[in-house]
C-alpha cells in the first residue's frame, strides 16, 4: 500500500505524539517559522510562488499568488483563516492532519501571518470533529507557552495568535465568503466576488483563507526548499495530493501520492483492486461538485487540469470507487439530494434549479422518465452552472453531466426499457421465486412485512408483485438462493 | 415539550453563556453551540432569550439556527442515533440501514420515539469512511453496520 506514496502533508501523522510539542519540534517543527522570521516577507511569498503549491481545498488557486494579493493590500489589521470545515462527504484528510499533526497547521498559519502582515488567525472547524478540536486546543496552548505563538515570537517582535471558530454543519461554508459570514455569526451565505477576501474579508479586513492540507504542506516546503517541492508532480500541479480512498475498493484509507499518479495506480496498486473482485465501474472525485471517471480515464495522470478535462475536479480529494452494482443514475440523484439540502437558498438557479434536477432524476429512477427528460437534465444543468452565484451552484450539476456523458446508456435504459442494470432502483426491479429451487420452508413468507408471499409448507411459494414493496427481506432470508432479482 | 425547561432557568443560563462571549453577536454561533450543549436543543424560548441579551432580533437567531444542520429545535432522545449518509457509506448500503432503523423503531428520520429513548437523524460524513457504513449512538461509533445488525444494536440500549 505504501510503495507509490510520498508523504508531505501527512509526513508526521502517526509518527509523532500530536499532544506533545517536543515531538513535533524534534521533527524540524517550527524550524520553518524561525527561518521565515529571519528573512523578509517578500522572500517567503517568493518561495511559495516558486514552489507551485496550489490550494488543496478544491479550487486549486496558487497559494503564493493568494498571499501576494493579501500582502499587497494596505491595512493595519489583517487575518489568516484556516478552512477546516471539511464538509465533502467521503473526505477526511483535514481531520487526519488536525488530529495527527496540529502543529504543522499552526506553524504554517504563523508563516502566512508574517508574509501578509497579519497578527491574528482563526481556524474554522467543524463541530463534528471533537478530537481534532481537543488536539488543536492543546497544541495552541503548548505553542503559546513555548513562545511560538503570541507576542514577540522567537524574540523577533512578530506577534501572531490563533483562535478557534466552530462551524455548525453547512456544506456551503467551505466557500470562503460564506465561511467568513459564518465566522461573523451569520447564516453562511456567500457574497459576490469581488471584493475578494484579500481585499475585504473577516470583519471587513483583508483576509487570507487557506485549507488545512495546503497549510500542512508549507513547513515542509520552507524547510526543504521550493525547488524540491516543484520537482514532485506534473507541469501545472506540483507536490502531492492526499486522497481519501473509499467505497468498493479492498484497501480503504488515506493515501498521499505525487500529482500525476494515475487512477489505475491508485485503485489497483494502492487500493488493491475492487472489493470481491467485481467489475470497476466508476470513481467519483470532487464530491458533490465533481464527476465520475470511468474505465477510459484509468490511465490519465491525475492533476487539477486533467480532472477538469475529464468532467470532474480535484475537489478536496475524496475518491469513491464504485462497481457494477452501483446505478449511476441513483448516484447522481444521491448527490443532487445533497445539493438540494445544502444549497443556501440565496440565488434562484441553485435553489430552484437543483430541485428540478433532483425531481427529474427521481422520476427516472422510479421508472417514470421519458427520453425528453434527459435533454431537460442537460439544459437545466447548463443554466445552473452558468447562472449560480458561488462555487456550490456552479459545480452542483457536475455529477449529472458527467454521468450523462459517460453512462448515457444507463440513463437511456432507465427511461425507455424501464430497466436498471445494476438492480439498484427499487421501482425497476422484481423479486421472483424460482419454482425449481423453492423447498417451501416458509422463511420468506414469515419475513415479508407486506404479506405479499403465499404458499403452503413444503409447497412452492409465490410473490404477489402487486403487494410486494421490494424491501428485499425475503431475498435475505432465503437459504436456498431460490429468490432472484430481475 | 419545550416547557420542560423553566423560564427563569433559561434566562439565567443564557445570561451566563452570553456573558462568556461578552454578549458579542459575532459569537452567535459559538453561543448557540454552548446553549444546545446545555439544554439539549434550542427551543423558541432559548432563542428569544439569546436575542434579547445580544440585542439582535429573534428572527436573526432563528435564521441562523435553521440554517445549520447541527442545531436542532426538537429535543433529542436519550440515545441519539446518527446515521452517516456520506458517499462512502451510501455506496456501501447506508440507506438500507436507515430504513431498517426506521422500521424497527417505528419512527422516521428526524423523529424521536414516543418514550423519548431514541431519536434518529442522518448526517453527512463523520470522516470514518474506512469503516463504512457508519452509525453513531451517542458518542459510540459502529462501523461496517449491516441491515441484520440493527436489532442487535438497538437491544444494547434497551
Amino acid at each position: 500500500m505504501k510503495s507509490k506514496q510520498i508523504k508531505i502533508a501527512l509526513r508526521n501523522c502517526g509518527h509523532i505524539d500530536p499532544e506533545d510539542i517536543a515531538d513535533y519540534i524534534s521533527k524540524d517543527g517550527y524550524a520553518a517559522l524561525g527561518k521565515c522570521l529571519t528573512g523578509s516577507r517578500e522572500a517567503v511569498i517568493e518561495t511559495m510562488k516558486k514552489s507551485g503549491l496550489r490550494g488543496r481545498g478544491g479550487g486549486g488557486f496558487p497559494t503564493g499568488k493568494k498571499w501576494e494579493l493579501a500582502a499587497a493590500v494596505p491595512g493595519e489589521k489583517k487575518y489568516v483563516i484556516c478552512n477546516a470545515d471539511e464538509g465533502d462527504p467521503g473526505a477526511f484528510m483535514d481531520r487526519s492532519v488536525l488530529e495527527g499533526d496540529p502543529h504543522s497547521v499552526l506553524e504554517a498559519m504563523a508563516v502566512c501571518g508574517y508574509a501578509i502582515g497579519a497578527d491574528e488567525g482563526y481556524i474554522y472547524i467543524r463541530a463534528e470533529y471533537p478530537l481534532a478540536i481537543k488536539r488543536l486546543k492543546i497544541a495552541m496552548a503548548q505553542a503559546r507557552e513555548a513562545g511560538l505563538l503570541g507576542k514577540n515570537i522567537l524574540g523577533t517582535g512578530f506577534n501572531f495568535d490563533i483562535g478557534l471558530k466552530y462551524g455548525a454543519g453547512a456544506f456551503v461554508c467551505g466557500e470562503e465568503t460564506a465561511l467568513i459570514k459564518s465566522m461573523e455569526g451569520n447564516r453562511g451565505e456567500p457574497v459576490m466576488k469581488p471584493p475578494y477576501p484579500a481585499q475585504k474579508g473577516y470583519m471587513g479586513k483583508p483576509t487570507n483563507v487557506n485549507n488545512v492540507e495546503t497549510f500542512a504542506n508549507i513547513p515542509a516546503i520552507i524547510n526543504n526548499g521550493a525547488d524540491w517541492f516543484a520537482s514532485i508532480g506534473t507541469e501545472g500541479s506540483k507536490g502531492t495530493k492526499v486522497f481519501a480512498l473509499a467505497g468498493k475498493v479492498k484497501n480503504v484509507g488515506l493515501v498521499e501520492v505525487p500529482m500525476g499518479t494515475t487512477l489505475r495506480e491508485l485503485i489497483y496498486e494502492i487500493g488493491g483492486g475492487i472489493l470481491n473482485d467485481k467489475q470497476f465501474k466508476a470513481a467519483q472525485t470532487g464530491g458533490p461538485s465533481g464527476g465520475c471517471l470511468t474505465e477510459k480515464h484509468l490511465d490519465t495522470p491525475i492533476d487539477y487540469e486533467s480532472l477538469k478535462q475529464a468532467g470532474s475536479m480535484m475537489g478536496s480529494g475524496g475518491l469513491i470507487v464504485m462497481d457494477e452494482d452501483d446505478c449511476m443514475v441513483a448516484v447522481a440523484q444521491f448527490y443532487l439530494d445533497f445539493t438540494v439540502e445544502e444549497s443556501c437558498g440565496k440565488c434562484v438557479p441553485c435553489r430552484e434549479g437543483n430541485k428540478v434536477l433532483y425531481q427529474l432524476l427521481n422520476k427516472i429512477t422510479h421508472g417514470k422518465g421519458e427520453v425528453e427528460d434527459l435533454k431537460k437534465l442537460k439544459n437545466f444543468s447548463e443554466i445552473i452552472k452558468s447562472a449560480s452565484l458561488c462555487g456550490l451552484g456552479q459545480t452542483s450539476p457536475n455529477p449529472v453531466l458527467s454521468t450523462l456523458d459517460n453512462f448515457y446508456d444507463e440513463y437511456y435504459e432507465h427511461v425507455t426499457e424501464k430497466k436498471c442494470r445494476s438492480k439498484n432502483c427499487r421501482a425497476l426491479i422484481k423479486y421472483i421465486i424460482i419454482p425449481e429451487k423453492c423447498v417451501g420452508c416458509g422463511a420468506c413468507k414469515r419475513a415479508c412485512p407486506a404479506e405479499a408471499i403465499s404458499g403452503e409448507v413444503k409447497k412452492i411459494h409465490l410473490i404477489d408483485q402487486e403487494k410486494c414493496i421490494k424491501c428485499g427481506a425475503c431475498y435475505q432470508k432465503c437459504k436456498f438462493n431460490s429468490i432472484i432479482i430481475e | 415539550m419545550a416547557c420542560q425547561i423553566k423560564e427563569n432557568e433559561i434566562k439565567e443560563k443564557v445570561i451566563e453563556i452570553c456573558g462568556e462571549f461578552k454578549n458579542d453577536p459575532n459569537d452567535l454561533i459559538a453561543i448557540l453551540h454552548k446553549a444546545q450543549n446545555h439544554f439539549g436543543f434550542l427551543p423558541k424560548e432559548v432563542q428569544a432569550a439569546i436575542a434579547e441579551i445580544l440585542n439582535i432580533s429573534s428572527a436573526k437567531v432563528y435564521g441562523v439556527v435553521t440554517f445549520y444542520s447541527y442545531f436542532t429545535m426538537e429535543p433529542r432522545g436519550k440515545h441519539p442515533i446518527s446515521i452517516c449518509m456520506g458517499t462512502a457509506c451510501y455506496v456501501k448500503g447506508a440507506e438500507k440501514v436507515l430504513k431498517e432503523f426506521e422500521s424497527k423503531l417505528e419512527i422516521k428520520n428526524g423523529q424521536t420515539t414516543r418514550d423519548g429513548k431514541f431519536s434518529m437523524n442522518t448526517l453527512r460524513c463523520i470522516g470514518a469512511c474506512g469503516l463504512a457504513p457508519v452509525i453513531m449512538i451517542g458518542e459510540k461509533v459502529y462501523g461496517g453496520v449491516k441491515q441484520e445488525d440493527v436489532s442487535k444494536i438497538i437491544k444494547e440500549y434497551e
